[in-house]
């Protein structure tokens, strides 16, 4: 099978999941990573070293930034002439949207966020969870390519090879400037931590965070002030174990609905799902919101004051306890035996 | 401004859903309006405050489905569309965008049709992107900052890295993110008006289109293998023995 992956980047820096995509297409025959950006060409190198068998590069000053338009039209274009059997891009933002324009450009379905892929005669069989995880659907595309996002830490990083080299074939792109209806007006940066998906460890916090009983808030403070000054003490307590393990914080709805921490950090069916090696839940008493956007990850360990809590019915070790003794002991525990 | 927000009617989001017999079942769980479109519908709403104009809803499903119809109406919206037909049963993505794509066309004059990022039953999240692609209007995904002057609709989108502040003209398609902001509770003026107005159906003979053709197939849904873990509840006479015991059993497993 001849497939087409798309390696997504920021400003240069490659998604992991653009490295596990190419693994995943090597492992179907031929592959053809494709870059596009602006000074990216160290992409190629990389793409190399990571089993690409050709690449594709276009480096333009009109796809210095992501803009749909302009990335899926030169897809879409270059697919057209050469016929992949298949393209796959990493499940990211802009991985998705570009899936998604230039399955209709080129008159094909996507299959989006798959976690298994297996070639059945001359076509791709995919598994995808849906209901955020409560349900597996196979899917299957009658046309071509057939499109298909992966989902990041799904699919194995393959072996890197350092030095090898293959052929480089430089592109244009399919848009001019005039062309193209959005401009980038610019960035603001996200707070500074791992990112949630990306994470192979998280420390999350639930509303419990925000109930230890032995502080004291300081006066003036309304009720919702008073609560939100206590789940931000809690909330420390969670980085700071975060911090030890080089994890990403995650956080409940019901914590980001009450204001705790922003969305960026919801775990969960309306926030984002996701399947680190270790997931440890404070003061989370697992709703089947919650459940469904963490329940794969390998190891999965419960902190929490209810013996009931339905997050210990996923959890391999369970304390039933006060998290606000038990975090800042556990936090102290691996300092000292990672020698931090 | 003319203004359109697609919405789709789910499960609620706390419904346990399984698969019987190759069909998916979900208790006796609400029908609700997918929670990512009522972001859609609140930035309409405040897109419509602050320039003025009008709000269609357009719904894609069954003509039993008005929930969510019901929801947006009672948030705001001006009036409503369902489109329901025969021919439009398990269409996938591309096929659904078309129809939506089409019924924007029919109404005429939009200047802003919002989305939600995706929608909570097939996590798909790629109907905004594609109905951007067929009506040839640029796509704004993954808003979480909206605003307008004059033609141009400028958005902040919330990416893997932080924002990235992207601007069109309208016409355009947005998309919404929960970062937007909290969608308003329908008021109960609200309710009694969404309890009777009467909603429009249109087929696709209305639409002037025929039945577009599926290229994914989902052949078999199953329910996820169980987890079989029996949690080991770790004790111990201090937090101090209990986290020591705790950091050592998650080290042995080898996912530090």
């Amino acid at each position: 099978m001849k497939t087409w992956v798309y390696i997504d980047h920021f400003k240069g820096q490659a998604m992991p999941a653009s490295w596990e995509a190419l693994g995943a297409g090597k492992n179907l025959g031929t592959v053809t990573a494709v870059i596009f950006g602006q000074n990216v060409e160290a992409l190629a190198k990389e793409a190399f070293e990571n089993g690409a068998d050709e690449v594709l590069l276009a480096d333009d000053v009109t796809l210095a930034d992501y803009r749909a338009e302009a990335f899926s039209s030169s897809l879409s274009k270059l697919a057209a002439a050469a016929s992949p059997d298949a393209i796959f891009l990493p499940t990211t933002t802009r991985g998705r949207e570009i899936a998604a324009m230039a399955a209709i450009d080129l008159k094909t379905g996507v299959m989006v966020d798959v976690t298994a892929i297996e070639v059945q005669g001359d076509s791709i069989v995919v598994t995808r969870p849906i209901y955020a995880g409560k349900l597996l659907s196979k899917e299957t595309c009658s046309t071509r390519p057939q499109i298909v996002t992966l989902r990041g830490r799904a699919f194995p990083k393959p072996a890197t090879q350092a030095g090898r080299t293959s052929t480089l074939t430089k592109v244009s792109p399919a848009m001019s400037e005039a062309d193209i209806k959005s401009k980038v007006e610019g960035y603001t940066t996200a707070e500074a931590g791992v990112s949630l998906i990306d994470a192979s460890v998280i420390v999350s916090g639930g509303r419990g965070v925000s109930n230890n009983p032995a502080l004291t808030p300081p006066g003036g403070l309304d009720e919702k002030q008073t609560e939100i000054w206590r789940a931000q003490q809690g909330f420390a307590l969670v980085k700071e174990l975060a911090s030890v393990l080089g994890a990403a914080v995650g956080a409940s709805r019901a914590a980001v609905d009450a204001g705790y921490v922003t969305y960026s950090h919801q775990v969960g069916q309306t926030g984002k799902v996701v399947s680190p090696d270790l997931y440890i839940a404070n003061g989370i008493s697992g709703a089947i919101q919650h459940l469904a956007g963490m329940r794969t990850s390998k190891v999965i360990v419960a902190v929490n004051k209810d013996t009931d809590a339905p997050i210990f019915k996923v959890a391999r070790y369970g304390v039933v306890g006060d998290l606000f003794q038990i975090l800042p002991a556990l936090t102290a525990a691996f300092k000292q035996r990672l020698g931090k | 401004m003319k203004i359109v927000a697609c919405i789709k009617q789910v499960p609620d989001s706390a419904a346990k859903v399984v698969v019987e017999n190759g069909r998916v079942f979900w208790g006796d769980a609400p029908l609700v309006i997918n929670p990512w479109d009522e972001f859609a519908v609140e930035a309409a709403l405040q897109l419509k405050e602050k320039h003025g104009g009008t709000l269609t809803v357009i719904s894609v499903g069954g003509e039993n489905e008005k929930e969510a119809i019901k929801h947006a109406l009672a948030m705001g919206a001006d009036d409503a569309i369902l489109i329901a037909d025969p021919a439009l049963s398990g269409l996938d993505t591309q096929s659904i965008a078309q129809v939506l794509a089409s019924a924007i066309q029919k109404i005429g004059g939009v200047d802003v049709a919002f989305f939600g990022r995706q929608a909570i039953d097939s996590d798909s999240g790629l109907t905004p992107a594609q109905t951007a692609r067929l009506l040839n209007w640029p796509a704004l995904t993954l808003a979480a900052v909206i605003s307008v002057e004059a033609d141009t609709i400028k958005v902040d989108r919330a990416i893997e890295e932080g924002r990235q502040v992207v601007s069109a003209k309208m016409p355009a398609v947005v998309s919404l993110v929960k970062d937007y902001g909290e969608p308003r509770y329908p008021s109960f003026m609200g309710i009694r008006k969404a309890a009777r107005a009467e909603v429009p159906v249109w087929s696709l003979a209305n639409l002037g289109i025929s039945a577009p053709t599926s290229v994914i197939a989902w052949p078999e849904i199953t329910n996820p293998p169980s987890r079989n873990v029996v949690c080991e509840i770790i004790t111990g006479s201090s937090p101090e023995e209990i986290a020591a015991t705790l950091a050592d059993k998650i080290l042995a497993e080898k996912v530090l």
